[in-house]
């Protein structure tokens, strides 16, 4: 990493590209954060602390995290069986349902705040039938959970695709004439092979859930202390011409999220270097025992 | 080469023809429940404004939130002129964007209103939690739609219509005004942020036994609901609702449209204008227009903002602003 600088690529063409780069990256990203950042310094340190642990603040933080943490980790479990789904069977219909994953992506989240709503509303389709189990889907903050656990969907498993994908049939079964059970090719041979995947997936799933605005007002009820999500706190500050306060919350969000998606990503480089020395050894192992 | 010529002089003489006419386009950024009203009226400011000075006037529409939409023209959206849900948006209009003068609402008559409305009920068909009066609103199990005060003007009528009935009725004990709606809100389920959203909630999601909604918006949609479904039910006093209107001076300034914009908002006075505001269901200033279409408004004791908050500027101070009654009432305690 450090020998970057000293010596020079054999490529040609880094200066101008890694110019653009840094002028794309600067346009799209940096200058709209840096913005968020000028606009919180009108704030003393007084004022900003006292916006930003708020309780209705903290609460939405709660509910914002806690409630994109279980989203991104339903989405982990069923991610990882509907790529598996997809990738190693065939079946009648598996294109309709490969393209089905990509639906939450496509879809204007105010459009599938709305059908969520109308389906678990105690009204609803489903809502109906919950209704008498004493669970209250919509407007609620389980509601919350289904509509991030919706729009976070595609991440998972489009990630983890192309992993398994690559990931012969014959290391399986390698595994298996090794006198592997299923449970051990699972966790030693799979699942060390598709965690890196499965991990970006994860943070992904988690970075949008956690900014997820149009489909959770929907569903949510909107309730200060209770069902009120961080981007909706937000908007509600702005539309009260509170700039400096959104912004103050937008702050902490933010490096809230970033923290978490750097800790992800270290998590994941570790995880990536453990499986690829692991998977060597395994290979080293199965020369040894062909030997 | 001389084929491009052509089409650029084409371009030119049609475009001078088209000034040479002196057509004009005119934005008005208003809230949700205008949208029926402005379609006919700008379709009858344009006939009018054409039979007088020759001119064509185009008027485009923008819809949504009041504050939401006060915001859009305070960060940049050139509007000619805004009519929005109350008078403190305008006012953020001067005070953020300074884009017109503070004493915006004394120019046009009725401090710039130029039709009201006021808050009443909508329950479900039969009324079955017998619901009648303000009253009413708070009993418990009685669940209630009214959208949040802190994002939508429609939103803080319904507010101080139920605060300005707890005042009156206590003789002007704040104390117990502010007990009365800490009730009333903890009896609502949801928050939606727009008046339209609570509309919504309460009608599609079968969500509430009551929605507190603009007059306008609930006689307007009085056929669109389904009748067989719901009833409006009147309480005893409620709250005089003044949607305010201005042009926006730095705008039409800028792009030559003072005379135009100006004329606009004038007209709204008119006999034509308010007529046309009364076949929308909004209650017209002219005491002519008001007794010809007083039969579809319903009989209703009202009392003004002035009477239980001062001005907007307070009423947003104490009730609305963080930290404010509306806040109070969630604090854990």
């Amino acid at each position: 990493m450090a020998s970057t600088f000293k010596q020079k690529s054999i490529l040609p063409g880094f200066g101008l590209s890694l110019g653009f780069t840094v002028l794309y990256l600067s346009l799209i990203v940096l200058i709209p954060l840096a913005a968020v950042f000028l606009k919180t310094s009108t704030l003393s340190w007084h004022q900003f602390w006292q916006i930003a642990s708020a309780p209705r603040a903290v609460a939405s933080y709660k509910l914002s995290f806690g409630a994109s943490a279980i989203a991104a980790c339903i989405n982990l479990v069923f991610g990882l069986i509907v790529a598996w789904v997809l990738v190693r069977y065939t079946f009648p219909g598996k294109g309709l349902f490969d393209s089905l994953v990509d639906l939450p992506f496509a879809l204007p989240t105010a459009v599938a705040g709305i059908a969520l709503t109308s389906i678990y509303a105690s009204n609803g389709w489903i809502g109906q039938y919950l209704q008498p189990l004493g669970i209250k889907a919509a407007y609620s903050r389980l509601g919350v959970v289904i509509a991030l656990t919706f729009t976070g969907l595609p991440f998972v498993v489009r990630t983890v695709q192309p992993v398994l994908e690559d990931l012969d049939k014959e290391m399986e079964e390698a595994a298996a004439s090794l006198g592997a059970d299923r449970w051990q090719t699972i966790t030693r041979v799979l699942l060390p092979a598709v965690l890196p995947a499965a991990l970006t997936g994860f943070a992904m799933a988690f970075a949008r859930a956690v900014g997820e605005y149009g489909s959770v007002v929907f569903i949510s009820g909107n309730m200060p202390m209770r069902t009120e999500i961080t981007p909706l706190l937000i908007i509600t500050k702005l539309e009260q011409y509170d700039y400096a306060g959104a912004t103050a919350i937008a702050v902490v969000m933010l490096v809230a999220s970033f923290a978490l998606l750097l800790a992800i990503n270290l998590l994941q480089a570790w995880s990536g270097g453990r499986s690829r020395s692991k998977s060597s050894a395994a290979s080293a192992d199965l020369a040894l025992g062909e030997a | 080469m001389k084929k491009g010529l052509i089409v650029l002089a084409l371009i030119l003489s049609l475009s001078a023809l088209g000034l040479a006419q002196g057509s004009v386009t005119l934005l008005n950024v208003s809230y949700d429940p205008t949208r029926e009203l402005y379609q006919d009226y700008d379709a009858a400011f344009a006939k009018y404004w054409k039979a007088k000075t020759g001119q064509a006037v185009e008027i485009q529409q923008s819809h949504g939130g009041s504050s939401k939409q006060a915001r859009a023209v305070i960060d940049g959206l050139e509007a000619d002129v805004v009519t929005l849900a109350l008078a403190y948006d305008i006012d953020a209009i001067s005070e953020k964007a300074n884009l017109l003068p503070a004493n915006w609402q004394s120019r046009l008559p009725n401090n710039s209103s130029p039709y009201t409305s006021t808050i009443i009920f909508l329950v479900r068909k039969g009324n079955p939690k017998g619901i009648k009066d303000w009253d009413d609103l708070i009993r418990p199990g009685v669940s209630v739609i009214t959208p949040n005060p802190k994002t939508s003007g429609g939103a803080r009528w319904n507010y101080l219509g139920a605060w300005g009935y707890a005042l009156k009725k206590s003789g002007g004990d704040e104390a117990k005004a502010r007990d009365f709606v800490a009730k009333l809100y903890k009896n609502v389920p949801v928050l939606d942020s727009g008046a339209r959203g609570s509309t919504t909630t309460f009608v599609e999601r079968g969500m509430g036994d009551v929605l507190i909604a603009w007059e306008n918006e609930v006689l307007l949609g009085a056929k669109d609901l389904g009748q067989d479904k719901f009833d409006i039910v009147v309480p005893s006093v409620s709250i005089l609702c003044e949607p305010t209107v201005s042009i926006v001076d730095k705008v039409v300034d800028k792009r030559g449209t003072r005379a135009v914009a100006q004329a606009y908002l004038e007209y709204l006075y008119s006999p034509e204008g308010q007529e046309i505001a009364a076949k929308r269901y909004y209650r017209p200033r002219s005491p002519e227009v008001a007794k010809k279409y007083a039969s579809q408004f319903p009989k209703v004791k009202l009392f003004t903002l002035a009477e239980i908050a001062g001005d907007w500027q307070k009423a947003q101070k104490t009730h609305f602003a963080d930290g404010g009654v509306f806040d109070q009432i969630y604090q854990p305690n």
